[in-house]
């Protein structure tokens, strides 16, 4: 009996709860002000998706210039400083913080037992830095823009432009800040505030990923950090660094860039793997499979990372025999991923599955992960990431593991816990409508781009020979397509807060300690702290209670 | 079809006959490339089909309404095995193939046509030995490999022909080379890859692969009239350069003659071999490193000299195999500052010009 599925409760019974971390206080004080780790990554939630908007319509400018050949929308300048601040935007504005500050920072404290983050203030703090470091970046680019690329090669961002490079690079400087502390609370909460019971096996796959993601944050971030105050030495003082007429060395950058920037592709996508790791699990109401090897992947995924960066210089003249060490690290850090990927396929194997919303988000990931991570190989690969690398392959390639793989990942979570999070149900028909037009409208505009990549059309080009427009008139259309894909949450969701159905507290039936509180959260989260007595994803346990609540109540 | 008007349908038809999937094969290193590439897309295909084959079975298969109860299990160590050492075996092989492409391209053969390229910002500036000068075209004849050095004036640019697979950054301040064989005669693209600036996407030219005979016809059309080697000899004496280098015992510079690919014992104890970068560091920051014997009194030339006219002194001290042609340089320098007759026309580079003083001995 104790193994049976009993119906799920009763959802139009339902009520909200009178009192949770919204209701708690009003006012905008309370918000700007608040310590709840719930109310920060609200914050967090509304500014990022400022900037994916803001970036989202950079991307759409990027995509109607390429529609024709020729340079015809904008100038070229006006392009480089479009598809620069589109990249600097997307990635230090919105796919950095994405995950882990938002549901990251909403979930961690609940997930592993405890009343709130280590360090409430230095989370707010990280809230302020990280849009101090946004109005830097939307200063530079109303004041007339940036046009390095998001990548501010020297000596290129340092002696060669005349554009507002130091603002820019002074608002990630301060954003990175922002991913410092919030990688500095998740380390010290995973370690410190664990409720009793919770080892560290009995944690979430979501906090294990985290956790990988807050040592690259913490280790990396700074590196970067030096990186862009030495590019604003160089064109402030003109200290020679970097410059090779002073003694300096051009590929220095290169590799002091790409040492943080690098172990930042996993800052981006790791969150989005410990997202998935919770869908797949609760839709499919089974654990998920190997949990050792999915949370020891992630470590491996973080430690590896760190030692892949010259795979961005194959070609930039460094010794032969270094960029063969570069190349197998590379190699072996694709292994992690394949693991994640298998494992999650066989959670699925002998589950109960239902496609919500969010596991139909999930099965994008599945697919155009795979897919962003074996065309990955393609560039890892020396012999062949000569004629691939700065074409549109490998744009292709890392916008199917960071759109594909991340904002799919989001996305799922987003829908996962905002049940969680506010309360309320989406409307369930247009969210999967959402998920599977996004699906299709990133498919139609990135998978032409491997073809162009093929051919060999570089990246950042505002124009084009004549013989590659048919791609790209296909990519553009895709990425009109995609545009509704991505336009529709932010219509239902809002919308959700006020018409949508009353959530309940666990209306997925999920194992975790956040479900098994009222929805949403009391501010101090737990009435009294839990006793972790169970493995994660113990869908017996759940059944258990569940069915002891049932009796006791009735 | 009828309601298609005869324009519309010209003109897609136009469209899609323009319609480029997949680029010319035209370098002896391009099959090797394309045969690693379709491995490469295999290897996708095939995790495709099979993690796509497993997650829509699994979905169809335990669905809710038709498995109501899942079963819970652990993982399995021998699956994780399994899934951990075939990706990795297949990864490895990709590794080493890869790597021998990767050496294969950056390593030319010894008997490769050398030919310059100077990027800047928004051209390639391509010199050939033989005094051929060529902006966003370069002239190469096929079955001969060709060795392309590059450095770049400003920022970084990268040299990219897709038609043959290859690319290279051209580096401010260092001379990185590519290596290929054309194998048919045509135009193709010549981009450059690496974002540079305003007019990034106007870098572009193309290379025209030729008969060997048409190559030769074209080179004897089009050149300057002086080689490099020739444009580096007179540079080499406007700088007033061979008044230490002059080739004697008594010269306060070491003597050029052979120096090339010598190596070379440095003060340090150190041991260097004089390349073309050697070459050129030398000439721009000559108290760098110091060869054994010898005091730091070189002053620098930083700033004085183009990239373009640089190659033609590495070009110069490259032909000095013998004696014979430095004394005979000797000689013409004396006339040259006697009277200055231009040798050759166009594309000597600014650091040829006449500087005040500087043909003095």
């Amino acid at each position: 009996m104790s193994s049976t599925i009993i119906s799920l409760p009763d959802q139009t019974t339902a009520r909200l709860p009178r009192k949770s971390y919204l209701n708690q206080e009003y006012g905008l004080k309370s918000w700007l002000l608040t310590g709840d780790h719930k109310r920060i990554a609200i914050l967090y939630l509304i500014s990022i998706t400022f900037f994916f908007i803001i970036g989202g319509i950079l991307a759409g400018l990027i995509r109607m210039e390429l529609l024709t050949p020729a340079a015809d929308l904008m100038a070229t300048d006006t392009y480089n400083k479009v598809f620069s601040m589109h990249g600097i935007i997307m990635i230090f504005l919105f796919l950095v913080p994405s995950v882990p500050a938002t549901i990251g920072n909403f979930l961690i404290p609940l997930m592993v037992g405890a009343r709130d983050l280590a360090f409430p203030k230095i989370n707010l703090l990280s809230w302020y830095l990280y849009v101090i470091g946004g109005i830097f970046i939307l200063a530079a680019m109303v004041l007339g823009g940036v046009d390095t690329g998001w990548t501010f090669t020297t000596p290129l961002s340092t002696h060669y432009l005349n554009t507002h490079v130091v603002t820019a690079a002074m608002g990630i400087f301060i954003a990175g800040f922002a991913s410092i502390f919030t990688g500095l609370n998740f380390i010290v909460t995973v370690h410190r505030m664990r409720c009793p019971g919770m080892t560290w096996f009995r944690l979430p796959l979501f906090v294990w990923g985290h956790y990988a993601t807050s040592i690259i944050m913490i280790l990396g971030t700074p590196v970067l950090a030096i990186t862009l105050v030495l590019v604003a030495m160089e064109r402030l003082f003109d200290i020679g660094v970097f410059d090779p007429t002073k003694g300096g060395d051009p590929l220095l950058f290169q590799h002091l860039f790409w040492f943080y920037s690098h172990p930042a592709v996993y800052i981006m996508i790791l969150p989005g793997m410990a997202v998935i790791s919770e869908v797949i699990s609760t839709f499919s109401r089974k654990r998920v499979f190997g949990y050792t090897a999915v949370a020891f992947s992630s470590v491996a995924i973080a430690v590896f990372g760190f030692l892949v960066w010259e795979h961005h210089m194959f070609i930039m003249g460094v010794s032969q025999y270094s960029a063969l060490v570069f190349s197998l690290l590379t190699m072996l850090v694709a292994v992690p991923s394949a693991i994640k990927i298998f494992n999650w396929a066989m959670t699925m194997y002998q589950g109960s599955i239902t496609f919500e919303t969010p596991m139909l988000y999930a099965f994008g990931f599945f697919g155009l992960f795979t897919i962003g991570g074996l065309t990955g190989v393609f560039l890892a690969t020396m012999g062949m990431d000569i004629h691939l690398t700065e074409t549109y392959f490998v744009v292709a390639h890392f916008h199917f593991v960071m759109v594909g793989g991340m904002l799919m990942a989001y996305l799922a979570g987003i829908h996962f816990w905002w049940p969680k999070m506010t309360g309320r149900m989406y409307p369930e028909a247009i969210s999967k409508l959402a998920a599977v037009v996004t699906f299709i409208g990133f498919i139609v505009t990135f998978f032409p781009q491997f073809l162009l990549g093929y051919l060999g059309m570089p990246r950042r080009y505002a124009a084009y020979p004549a013989d590659f427009q048919v791609l790209n008139v296909f990519s553009t259309a895709g990425a009109s397509i995609l545009g509704i894909g991505y336009l529709l949450p932010l219509f239902y969701l809002p919308w959700s807060l006020i018409y949508g159905k009353i959530a309940g507290d666990n209306p997925w039936q999920a194992t975790g300690l956040e479900w098994q509180i009222q929805s949403p959260p009391l501010t101090e989260n737990f009435v009294e702290i839990p006793i972790m007595d169970h493995e994660a994803y113990d869908y017996e346990w759940l059944a258990n209670k569940t069915q002891h609540e049932v009796q006791t109540v009735g | 079809m009828s309601h298609i008007s005869p324009v519309l349908w010209q003109f897609l038809v136009n469209w899609l006959k323009h319609f480029a999937i997949f680029p010319p094969e035209a370098s002896t290193i391009a099959p090797y490339a394309d045969a690693l590439y379709f491995a490469l897309v295999g290897m996708t295909i095939v995790g495709m089909l099979l993690v796509g084959t497993m997650v829509t079975f699994f979905a169809i298969r335990y669905r809710k309404s038709n498995h109501p109860q899942a079963i819970q299990m652990e993982g399995s160590t021998l699956l994780e095995a399994t899934w951990t050492l075939i990706p990795l075996g297949i990864f490895l092989v990709f590794f080493v193939w890869g790597a021998i492409l990767y050496f294969r391209i950056f390593n030319p053969p010894a008997n490769s046509m050398q030919v310059y390229v100077v990027g800047k910002q928004w051209m390639w500036k391509a010199e050939h030995p033989g005094g051929q000068h060529e902006i966003n075209a370069l002239h190469i004849p096929v079955g001969i490999p060709v060795q392309v050095t590059l450095i770049s004036q400003d920022v970084f640019h990268s040299f990219s022909i897709p038609a043959f697979r290859v690319k290279r950054e051209a580096i401010p301040g260092r001379y990185t080379t590519v290596y290929f064989e054309a194998t048919t005669p045509g135009k193709y693209h010549l981009f450059c890859t690496q974002y540079c600036g305003t007019d990034h996407s106007a870098m572009i030219g193309w290379i025209y692969a030729m008969r060997p005979d048409d190559y030769r016809k074209w080179a004897a059309g089009n050149t300057s009239g002086a080689s490099l080697a020739q444009n580096g000899e007179r540079l080499f004496a406007v700088m007033g350069c061979n008044a230490c280098h002059a080739g004697n015992s008594q010269a306060r510079g070491p003597n050029l003659y052979g120096l090339y690919n010598s190596r070379i014992r440095m003060t340090d104890g150190t041991t260097m071999i004089a390349n073309d970068a050697y070459l050129r560091e030398k000439i721009l920051n000559p108290s760098l490193h110091v060869p054994a014997g010898y005091v730091p009194i070189m002053p620098t030339y930083q700033g004085q000299i183009s990239e373009e006219g640089l190659i033609d002194l590495v070009e110069y001290i490259k032909s000095l195999d013998s004696n014979y042609r430095l004394t005979q340089m000797m000689n013409k320098s004396e006339l040259n500052s006697a009277q200055p007759a231009p040798i050759g026309g166009a594309n000597q580079g600014p650091g040829a010009a006449p500087l005040p003083g500087a043909t003095k001995p």
